[in-house]
């Protein structure tokens, strides 16, 4: 009696139990695709943020300096020597007319930095400074640092862009 | 055979995985937006109008190349009469040699340049230690190991040789017959008695040889100007993919050379270094090359750069034609970073399969040798190199070999108006 009791519940569960089966053996299957492709992408992807900000305006590190960045010649072109202008205010906006800045630059992914050292050269007055020699020479993502220097405040700001 | 179903599943899953990887890795003919951008940049038709050089003010006269056609061939500009420029810079062979060092009166300790498209590059030799190409042509003439002569004795011989064509170009040459003032042989050069008799001169009378002496290097620059690579199959099949001709595109590269090229922009890393539509960035690099037995340490850029800041023909001496503004590279050249440590400069790698052997001082034999090298990554003899192991597979790097190979088209001189310059009749002629 109770056999037979068993066995009718087991034909009862046995299709459901099947269709669970297929879902879950076809759920697993799409999760190992997803973490296959993912993982895939994953390893394409060069390691830089996502969130990187390309921003030409950026307030320094410490807050203390509203620096942008301008090249003279229009958009910067691989391995060709260029010059930029800067701008530097304080945090709210006022031209910083007596700064004394350096430059520098590096590729985080590389270990290596600028082929050049560039320089402040002038002080263009109204807070605009010419830096000369600025030059890139691969694609990728790049960084540049410039430490300000005014009335006993230092501080710097780094740059990130992308080059292609 | 209640597991049947999972077991069917997971063999799907697997078999779509493989297929989308297979997808992804397979040689594809297509391109992304991205990739073709980055495509273009290596096609030779992205190569700008040459600018001119502002320390050359012949650098583009048609009657300075057409002279300095014939110097680069003249095999009297040298200690023992039979070595020219073109001695190792071969119009047969890419201009260069073959050879692992340089052969001129003796042997140099690094392997011979091409010259095709260095008039876009702001450094010459692998160290950098010249910043124009005219500066460049005045270092072996002088040199104990390649021309081996002296600049009077180079002098003496445009006034005797060259008088007028030298006249029309640059204007009147200074009297030079007072054989005590204008020693036969006097420079600043490795030869004791040559060096003691330069040093004998009155200033003025070395300024006005060493005018003359600039002057030589101006005109061979004008005429080097002129060599440049031609396009290849690769810039075909880039010129076909701006056209989206996949016939043509099909014509112009095999699947394992698009194979390498994809390699090369991608996983390889070469554009790294090798961008742009010459393939070099022209910049420095320590790429961990071994050092070349039997030479002294090399210390590449590191100490190139202290030459060039020193060089009496850079951008900024007082025979160049360029005000200070036009020598960004020189007056910011990065002179005091560790980094410059055993780096040498990236040669184009237009004609790459034309040129074995390869490295600074031709260390590797075979295209193979050098992307073996590049795939290990071993460490630098002295400095740090800046590879990291890539990981190909041998079918990668023979993929890699062939699309290098697609690079091959001889470079040429834009016809000068010298028409009597055949150069091995010419340097036969000088020989005897």
């Amino acid at each position: 009696m109770s056999t037979l009791i068993t066995t009718a519940a087991q034909t009862i569960a046995r299709p459901r139990r099947r269709m669970l089966r297929w879902i879950a053996g076809i759920a697993g299957g799409i999760v190992l695709v997803i973490v296959a492709l993912f993982g895939f992408m994953l390893f394409r992807m060069s390691y830089v943020p996502a969130d990187l900000d390309l921003a030409t305006t950026r307030l320094s590190n410490a807050g203390v300096y509203q620096v942008s960045y301008e090249p003279r010649r229009g958009p910067i072109v691989i391995n060709q020597i260029h010059a930029w202008t800067i701008h530097v205010a304080t945090a709210d906006g006022q031209p910083v007319t007596d700064a004394a800045i350096t430059v520098d630059g590096d590729m985080p992914q590389h270990g290596h930095g600028l082929p050049t050292r560039p320089e402040v050269t002038k002080n263009l007055g109204n807070g605009d400074y010419l830096v000369e020699g600025m030059k890139f020479q691969m694609g990728g993502w790049w960084v540049v640092d410039f430490t300000i220097d005014a009335a006993g405040k230092q501080d710097t700001v780094r740059f990130n862009m992308i080059l292609k | 055979m209640q597991r049947k179903p999972i077991l069917i599943s997971l063999a799907i899953a697997t078999m779509i995985s493989i297929a989308s990887t297979a997808y992804l890795l397979w040689p594809r003919s297509e391109w992304s937006q991205d990739e073709i951008t980055t495509l273009r940049g290596l096609w030779i038709g992205s190569l700008p109008t040459l600018a001119p050089d502002p320390s050359n003010r012949v650098g583009d006269d048609p009657r300075a190349a057409a002279f300095g056609q014939k110097l680069f061939f003249d095999t009297r500009l040298s200690s023992n009469g039979q070595v020219a420029c073109a001695t190792c810079h071969l119009p047969s062979k890419e201009f260069q040699d073959g050879k692992p060092l340089g052969q001129g009166v003796g042997t140099t300790t690094r392997r011979t340049m091409p010259i095709a498209g260095t008039a876009y590059s702001p450094w010459l030799f692998w160290d950098g230690r010249k910043d124009s190409q005219w500066a460049q042509a005045l270092g072996p003439l002088e040199s104990p190991v390649e021309h081996g002569g002296s600049r009077t004795q180079y002098a003496h011989l445009i006034d005797q040789q060259y008088r007028a064509e030298y006249q029309a170009i640059f204007g009147p040459l200074p009297d030079l017959s007072d054989a005590t003032r204008f020693p036969a042989q006097a420079g600043p050069v490795a030869d004791r008695s040559a060096h003691a008799a330069w040093d004998g001169m009155a200033p003025a009378d070395q300024d006005a040889v060493t005018r003359i002496y600039a002057n030589m290097g101006k005109a061979i620059a004008a005429y080097e100007r002129t060599i440049m690579p031609s396009p290849s199959r690769f810039d075909r099949y880039v010129e076909a993919l701006l056209k989206s001709d996949m016939p043509a595109m099909r014509a112009a590269l095999s699947p394992d050379e698009v194979a390498g090229l994809r390699l090369f922009v991608g996983k390889a890393q070469c554009i790294n270094c090798h961008n742009g539509p010459l393939f070099t960035n022209n910049d420095f690099h320590n790429t961990g090359v071994p050092a070349a037995p039997g030479l002294s340490e090399d210390t590449g850029r590191a100490q190139g750069v202290r030459q060039v800041l020193a060089d009496e023909f850079n951008c900024l001496s007082q025979y160049s034609d360029a005000a200070p503004e036009d020598c960004g590279e020189l007056r910011f050249a990065k002179s005091d970073d560790h980094a410059l440590e055993r780096q040498f400069k990236p040669p184009s790698l237009r004609n790459v399969a034309e040129r074995a052997p390869y490295m600074h001082a031709g260390q590797f034999a075979s295209l193979r040798e050098v992307l073996e090298h590049y795939n290990r990554a071993p460490a630098a003899p002295t400095g740090h190199s800046e590879l990291k192991p890539l990981n190909l597979s041998e079918q990668e790097l023979g993929q890699l070999e062939a699309f290098l190979r697609s690079l091959s088209a001889e470079a040429q001189a834009a016809a000068t108006t010298c028409l009597s310059c055949h150069p091995e009749t010419n340097m036969h002629q000088a020989a005897r």
